[in-house]
């Protein structure tokens, strides 16, 4: 016991050494701009490795500077799904296109064992999906269930190959907080459309 | 300002380790190797079926944690990972309340702490405490199944007698800290699935009761895709009716006081 004492204070010396340190070094480089830590309640906390449509591997995170629109869906659902595209499409055409040039739309599917790459780049073809600015993305399913996770979305498996999940419509703004959320399809939420707006005005200068 | 806090953080992660070798809380936690055992492949008829999974379903082997994660264990993780660690955590993993019952970040309560299940833990934590331990949380179906069992069958759950003294449990109040962990071994040597803590599963936000049983043949319907709603199939095991209407209230970052985990891995 004491000889650990002694090592872990050995390291705690080192580590106040290094940490007085780093303190000098924030005072001498206080003019270099560094980005901002993530707030601690954004979700790209969450390390999360996603892969798009093209085939493209990039994480969550790097969605930070601008708005995002982000919802779950997977390509096989013949109802809901579709509806959750019109969805997002209603409320974007409401956008200006300066506005709708400083925000993108995310969409991570709960079905990684059939939606392929090459099922996202059909699903997106069929549906005209402009990229890079709607992206339709897969991660594996121990992510899926993460994602769901810090987005608040309930999900289960059906044993014939459809999820049960809540459909909804979600926005982070630059830093990836969840901001707001609709699960209303078919017309569009005018005060999910406000906040979408004041989000992305905001950002832009 | 936040390279001043990281700079105080460090101070107050010296100080915990001082305090740790003074009051060695390390020296009861049993080896980094925790107990696990197999449960055989089966099926279970869940009290959860909806219409397109009803009859009994397969459950794959797996092995399970004999125990719930103690505090010590829980210590021994976020003491090797900090950012786990109280002071650290991001309010997207754990809410204001995470490990709350602790002294501080890298102190527990008191001497006999150790041995009791680890509470106030979001599923985040407990998940990421699985993935350290080179497995994961259980599913809902997994739980279920090593739940199902008594000390002599694997599934007694139609018996009267155990469904009552299992429901006993939740009519005491959860004022005081849970007890130290090693209840009654079941069939399969695994203990405390009843009566000492409620458990984390992998896959609690796919339970949908709350909102599913309600809204069936409702204009609600909509937020779901998919074809069968979920029901309850066995509307007499209230003890397990309990814990899917409180694993599906919570959110990922929510941690309570009579909420713990236990991790399972592959056979």
């Amino acid at each position: 016991m004491n000889s650990i004492c002694k090592v872990r204070r050995h390291l705690v010396t080192m580590a106040l050494a290094f940490a007085a340190l780093g303190l000098l070094g924030t005072l001498a480089s206080a003019a270099t701009t560094e980005p901002a830590a993530l707030p601690k309640n954004s979700i790209y906390q969450l390390a999360l490795p996603l892969t798009d449509q093209d085939g493209r591997n990039f994480t969550l995170a790097e969605r930070r500077g601008q708005p995002v629109l982000i919802a779950m869906f997977y390509t096989s659902c013949q109802f809901v799904c579709p509806m959750l595209i019109d969805a997002i499409r209603i409320t974007e055409a409401r956008l200006s296109e300066a506005e709708h040039a400083h925000m993108t739309v995310l969409m991570v599917t709960f079905d990684p064992a059939k939606d392929s790459v090459a099922v996202l780049k059909s699903t997106s073809e069929k549906r005209e999906l402009q990229s890079p600015h709607w992206t339709l993305a897969r991660t594996d399913a121990k992510n899926v269930r993460k994602l769901a996770a810090v987005l608040g979305i309930q999900y289960r498996a059906l044993p014939d190959g459809e999820f049960n999940h809540t459909t909804a419509m979600i926005l982070l703004d630059a830093d990836g907080r969840v901001v707001g959320r609709t699960s209303q399809m078919g017309s569009v939420d005018p005060a999910f459309l406000k906040l979408l707006k004041a989000n992305i005005h905001a950002t832009t200068p | 300002m936040v390279k001043w806090r990281s700079y105080a953080a460090i101070t107050a992660l010296a100080t915990a380790l001082f305090a740790g070798c003074a009051t060695a809380v390390f020296a009861q936690v049993p080896g980094p190797g925790a107990a696990y055992v197999l449960l055989p492949a089966g099926t279970l008829k869940s009290v959860l079926a909806g219409d397109a999974d009803k009859g009994p379903t397969p459950i794959p082997a797996f092995s399970m944690r004999v125990l719930p994660v103690t505090q010590g264990e829980f210590l021994r993780f976020v003491s090797k990972q900090p950012q786990w660690q109280r002071q650290n955590i991001a309010l997207t993993f754990a809410d204001a309340s995470y490990l709350q019952d602790w002294q501080a970040s890298l102190k527990l309560n008191n001497d006999t702490s150790a041995l009791r299940p680890v509470v106030n833990i979001s599923w985040f934590a407990a998940q990421a405490f699985c993935e350290d331990e080179g497995g994961r949380l259980p599913t809902w179906l997994e739980w279920e199944y090593a739940a199902a069992a008594d000390a002599t069958r694997t599934d007694a759950r139609s018996d009267p007698q155990w469904l009552a003294r299992i429901l006993g449990w939740y009519a005491r109040p959860a004022s005081t800290a849970p007890a130290p962990v090693g209840g009654e071994r079941n069939v399969y040597g695994v203990r405390d699935l009843h009566g000492l803590v409620w458990e984390w599963v992998d896959d609690f936000n796919s339970l949908l009761v709350s909102v599913d049983s309600r809204s069936q043949g409702d204009p609600d319907k909509l937020q779901f895709c998919g074809a069968g709603a979920i029901s309850l199939q066995d509307r007499e095991n209230y003890a397990v009716l309990m814990r899917i209407a409180l694993l599906s209230s919570l959110k990922a970052s929510d941690s309570t006081s009579s909420l713990s985990f236990r991790c399972v891995r592959e056979p």
